[in-house]
């Protein structure tokens, strides 16, 4: 702060301090000697109830100077008077590092004790699961839900399908580094209007075995276009994050019209990264909880 | 009885007050004005591009801040859910700031990134349909209402006479940028750049 604007505060400050035992002690009737015998408000009720202008209780009168004197304490101990810093030293953001670095000396022990576990072992472990679960709910619930069944769009951690693969690395990379997934507009490679119906149909048959003439008509395109990342048998691909279509499990929903809105506009489904907010240890364990949700 | 001078004379009562609440104000208040920490942006802070300017009137129309607050605190809860704290120099471009003082929702200030484009597109036309348990308002009409570009050119000169540093071209091209753009365009556009300079660094 310039010197100005110190000055400004110091002064402004020691003025209004000074101001306020003024004011107090010169308003303030100090006892009894200053009670006339006639001193009434002036105020009348049933006829013969009135009140006095008495002294406030002493006590009363004594709260406004300890708040006085309070307040020029904490001015002495704290930092509030322009630049100067105060006798303690306190400041917002040296509490808050070392309120980081106790919970870092506290709780970083606990987290690398069960980042050094072998993952499997991590899944089965209460108290680590009990931590990722913690942590799933800081962190994962808003996309996925509090009961980790996902929502459309967004998969569900509970079943055992996995989009971008289930082992330990593949988890942890989703969590660290986030994910995302490019499904093309394909309509114009369809060829308009009918072969985005067929191929509709085709992907819906992958899971449901039924498919109609239409659909087989859209088979050699599938394997022309989509198997690409799909496989030519539909089964996906986890380094695309390209969903297995013969399941039963759908993304976005299993209806003509959704299928079609894949086709017709694409789909970009996107994982956060969360790496540099949870870091190695603690994104280990919640991959672990993830892992947990499936293979119980 | 001195007391009774003050108590019983309106128009000094009113003086004494005025003067004796103007004092926090002078001494908080008016120091900030002229003190850097508090003036000038941080580094990486950047004034608001049309689309999100015009994301954040939304935003301030719509009264997000009534249950979100634009704020973290100094304090490890805050910072372990949300993100590093807030600083002044963050909000230097904000007229007026959008630090809010309920907490309905989750803060906001470092929301950037936190969530997909379509997350949020479709969290703000139908909260509950990704967040069962969510008591947030949907603003489904956000979808349908065109972003004006000739309001934003205004705007955005306004806000140059205020200091902000807008350049010649970008007031030029402020129309283009915002056209074909609904407002739910624009409010994404800015939640998606909100606190994203200091995003996830501690």
């Amino acid at each position: 702060m310039p010197a100005f604007w110190h000055w400004f505060v110091v002064g402004l400050t020691v003025l209004f301090i000074i101001y306020c035992v003024w004011l107090v002690s010169w308003s303030a009737k100090q006892g009894p000697k200053d009670v006339a015998d006639d001193d009434l408000v002036g105020h009348k009720w049933d006829g013969d109830l009135e009140e006095w202008n008495n002294p406030a209780p002493k006590w009363w009168l004594y709260l406004y100077f300890i708040t006085i004197a309070w307040g020029i304490g904490f001015l002495v101990a704290y930092p509030g008077l322009g630049n100067y810093q105060g006798m303690l030293g306190w400041t917002s953001t040296g509490q808050y590092e070392q309120e980081m670095q106790y919970a870092a000396a506290t709780y970083e022990p606990i987290y690398e004790e069960f980042a050094a576990m072998d993952f499997a072992e991590l899944t089965q472990n209460q108290e680590a699961l009990s931590l990722g679960k913690s942590l799933y709910a800081s962190y994962c619930t808003t996309c996925h839900g509090s009961d980790a069944r996902g929502a459309p769009g967004y998969p569900n951690l509970a079943d055992n399908d996995w989009q971008w693969g289930s082992d330990e690395q593949d988890i942890v990379t989703t969590i660290l580094n986030g994910r995302m997934a490019a499904m093309p507009v394909l309509a114009p490679a369809l060829g308009g209007d009918a072969g985005v119906d067929n191929m509709a149909k085709y992907v819906k048959s992958l899971s449901t075995g039924e498919a109609d003439a239409g659909a087989q008509s859209a088979q050699p395109m599938f394997v022309a276009l989509c198997s690409a990342c799909h496989g030519v048998d539909g089964k996906g691909n986890k380094i695309f994050g390209a969903p297995n279509l013969t399941d039963d499990i759908w993304l976005y929903g299993s209806s003509h019209e959704t299928i079609r809105d894949t086709l017709l506009n694409g789909r970009n489904g996107q994982m956060p990264a969360h790496g540099e907010m949870l870091g190695a240890n603690r994104t280990k364990i919640l991959a672990a909880y993830v892992a947990s949700l499936s293979r119980q | 009885m001195r007391h009774e001078t003050i108590e019983k004379s309106m128009n000094l009562m009113i003086v004494l007050i005025i003067v004796a609440i103007s004092i926090g104000g002078l001494v908080e208040i008016i120091p900030l004005m002229f003190s850097a920490d508090a003036t000038e942006p941080d580094e990486g802070i950047t004034v608001y591009s049309p689309l999100r300017l015009a994301g954040r009137d939304v935003y301030v129309r719509e009264g997000c801040y009534n249950c979100h607050s634009q704020m973290v605190r100094p304090f490890r809860s805050e910072t372990e859910r949300y993100g590093p704290y807030t600083t002044a120099g963050e909000t230097v471009y904000d007229r007026p700031f959008q630090f809010g003082s309920k907490r309905t929702g989750p803060d906001l200030a470092r929301v950037g990134g936190r969530y997909s484009d379509d997350w949020q597109r479709l969290h703000l036309m139908d909260p509950r349909a990704l967040v069962p348990e969510s008591n947030m308002p949907g603003f489904p009409w956000l979808a349908e209402r065109p972003v004006d570009g000739e309001l934003i050119t205004t705007k955005l000169e306004r806000l140059r006479m205020l200091g902000d540093p807008y350049t010649d071209e970008m007031i030029a091209g402020a129309a283009a940028e915002v056209a074909g753009k609904t407002e739910l365009d624009a409010i994404v556009a800015y939640l998606q750049d909100l606190g994203i300079n200091r995003r996830n660094r501690r």
